[in-house]
């Protein structure tokens, strides 16, 4: 479960929360990402997933708590030191129409002290370089998405916020997008991301935490929040004649367990607790050919984040 | 935010506001409209007294200063109410504000681009007619045409002012327009009413004394006393010399006012602005 302790951490975020009038975006959240860490956040929409990144780069003051980046908590005097070291692509970016790339660009990078030379190394790297100078209001999403991401990059950043950065932009793009990420973790650079595209990051990420009304429902690796569900895992059968019976005799046994059989023709589903997982496999391996085939089908992160309920 | 302030993100804002506008030709624009009503009003606006074409420069000023007092606020309402409150509903605010620049830099930055690109429009403008008049006046009287163009200058700094706070304060842009409106329309039109009124019905309760004072709760008035009961020939023009209190008319007091209308509402703002 805790992924941090190999690594120094330089994201903490301490008891934070934020209410917008009668609703609590974000409640009582600590978590901790550790250096050179690929941390997912994931929720629905409406979550808290953007209100907690806002806090964490001090443009949402908490109403309670604190969040410290590389020790220092943030908008605090020396925030104009930690901010260089920030890169972030807010949630739907948007940019000022009357200029190009490239100007784009220069602007953001001479606020941020960046060499105006660094403008053309990341819109190489997003692969906007032919675009950089057609003016961004012909810019489509995916490379609005892109031009985001190129601003993030400007200066080399320690820290990386991403909130939804795969936001409007085609398969191909979502790879080369994970790609550059790749890269960047080797380099050491940490990495917080947003996303509600479950499927596509749970291969991606480190470790995550699952966001529900505010709250940080789990935090752990993909393989910590299975392991850490209730949910139930399904044995998927297709049986060979005369497998009927030997099969109830089987799921009777395990009934106990709490497994449950369901038969449809030459199918069946066996659906037990996770705990149970290696003795009804044993039991199913017994049945020898009387099974043509069996596959394990896991809750999804998906599962994960809509079968539960808050506590 | 509590940060050391800085200038340099100052400047490169400012840097950026002032080049979008001269690239959107709003400078341009700006100086054309200022010119075209100048030009208009100085040969036109002694029709009245049954002359037309350039007179003396008192005159013109006279007139110029009614047509100031219209619509440089406007314009300068028109250039500021969007700054802010435009970039929260595009959504680049935040881009912005995640950089490393405070909101007050970032607040006195957009002024500072938007009050140059104003002072560019309102002296190029009126300076072609200021031009015109040196062709034919003497010297000497344009130090008054000066001293007009640069409190038109301050006039629509301190109505850029008052555009900003609405920007920062309104939650959305039909709001902030709506509010720059209603601005512009109570200080320019309904204050004057009012003291008008206030004089009328209060009468000698208020105290006549009291009066001239009110005017500079306005910066509309405070312009206009300067340009009008400045100098001592125009103010023998509109025949007001023993009306207006020379105390009140003193150039540090006026002067003040005018720079009290500009911090005041960039006061407001950075401070709303802040949370």
């Amino acid at each position: 479960m805790d992924g941090t302790t190999a690594m120094s951490t330089v994201i903490d975020v301490a008891g934070v929360s934020r209410r917008y009038g009668e609703v609590l975006a974000v409640d009582d959240v600590s978590l901790q990402v550790g250096s050179g860490e690929l941390f997912g956040l994931i929720g629905h929409n409406g979550a808290g997933k953007s209100t907690l990144f806002r806090a964490m780069l001090g443009l949402e003051r908490p109403d309670a708590g604190q969040v410290r980046i590389e020790g220092e908590v943030v908008g605090s005097s020396t925030f104009r030191a930690v901010r260089r070291r920030i890169g972030y692509l807010p949630e739907n970016v948007a940019f000022h129409d009357n200029l190009n790339g490239r100007e784009t660009l220069a602007f953001y990078a001479a606020l941020k002290g960046v060499p105006e030379a660094d403008c053309a190394r990341v819109l190489e790297r997003v692969g906007l370089a032919a675009a950089a100078e057609r003016r961004v209001r012909g810019y489509s999403k995916g490379m609005r998405q892109r031009l985001g991401f190129a601003q993030a990059l400007l200066g080399h950043p320690a820290l990386l916020f991403l909130d939804e950065p795969t936001n409007g932009l085609d398969p191909q793009g979502i790879r080369d997008f994970y790609a550059t990420l790749g890269t960047l973790q080797d380099e050491g650079v940490t990495i917080v991301l947003t996303s509600h595209i479950l499927a596509e990051i749970q291969e991606r990420v480190g470790r995550l935490a699952i966001m529900k009304s505010g709250r940080v429902h789990a935090v752990g690796t993909v393989q910590d929040l299975r392991e850490a569900t209730t949910l139930p895992l399904w044995f998927e059968l297709r049986l060979a004649a005369g497998a009927h019976d030997p099969l109830h005799a089987a799921a009777a046994a395990l009934a106990s367990d709490g497994c449950e059989l369901r038969m449809e023709g030459n199918r069946a589903w066996l659906r037990c607790p996770r705990p149970v997982k290696m003795r009804a496999l044993a039991a199913l391996a017994a049945l020898g050919a009387l099974l043509q085939d069996l596959q394990v089908r896991e809750p999804s992160l998906e599962d994960i984040l809509l079968g539960q309920k808050t506590a | 935010m509590t940060s050391r302030f800085e200038l340099h993100p100052v400047a490169i804002v400012a840097a950026k506001e002032f080049r979008d506008r001269l690239r959107n030709r709003w400078v341009l624009v700006a100086a054309a409209v200022f010119t075209a009503f100048a030009l208009v009003i100085a040969y036109v606006g002694a029709a009245q007294q049954g002359e037309i074409g350039l007179r003396g420069i008192d005159v013109t000023i006279a007139s110029l200063v009614s047509l100031v007092i219209y619509l440089v606020p406007l314009i300068a309402l028109v250039l500021g109410f969007d700054s802010i409150v435009g970039e929260r509903e595009r959504g680049t605010l935040d881009l912005l504000l995640s950089m490393p620049i405070t909101r007050l830099e970032l607040l006195l930055g957009k002024y500072a681009g938007l009050a140059a690109a104003l002072a560019c429009s309102t002296l190029i403008g009126f300076g072609v007619v200021g031009g015109l008049l040196l062709l034919k006046l003497p010297g000497a009287a344009l130090i008054h045409y000066a001293g007009f163009m640069a409190s038109a200058v301050l006039l629509g700094m301190a109505f850029l002012s008052l555009a900003l706070m609405v920007s920062v304060l309104a939650s959305d842009r039909t709001r902030a327009s709506g509010m720059a409106v209603a601005l512009w329309f109570f200080f320019v039109l309904v204050f004057d009413l009012l003291a008008l009124g206030a004089l009328v019905v209060g009468g000698d309760r208020l105290g006549g004394d009291a009066l001239p004072y009110l005017m500079l709760f306005n910066p509309a008035d405070v312009f206009r006393i300067i340009n009008i009961f400045g100098f001592d020939d125009v103010r023998a023009l509109h025949g007001l010399a023993t009306v207006f209190p020379a105390r009140l008319a003193h150039p540090a007091l006026l002067g003040g006012a005018m720079l009290a209308w500009i911090a005041a509402p960039l006061a407001i703002a950075a401070w709303s602005f802040r949370r």
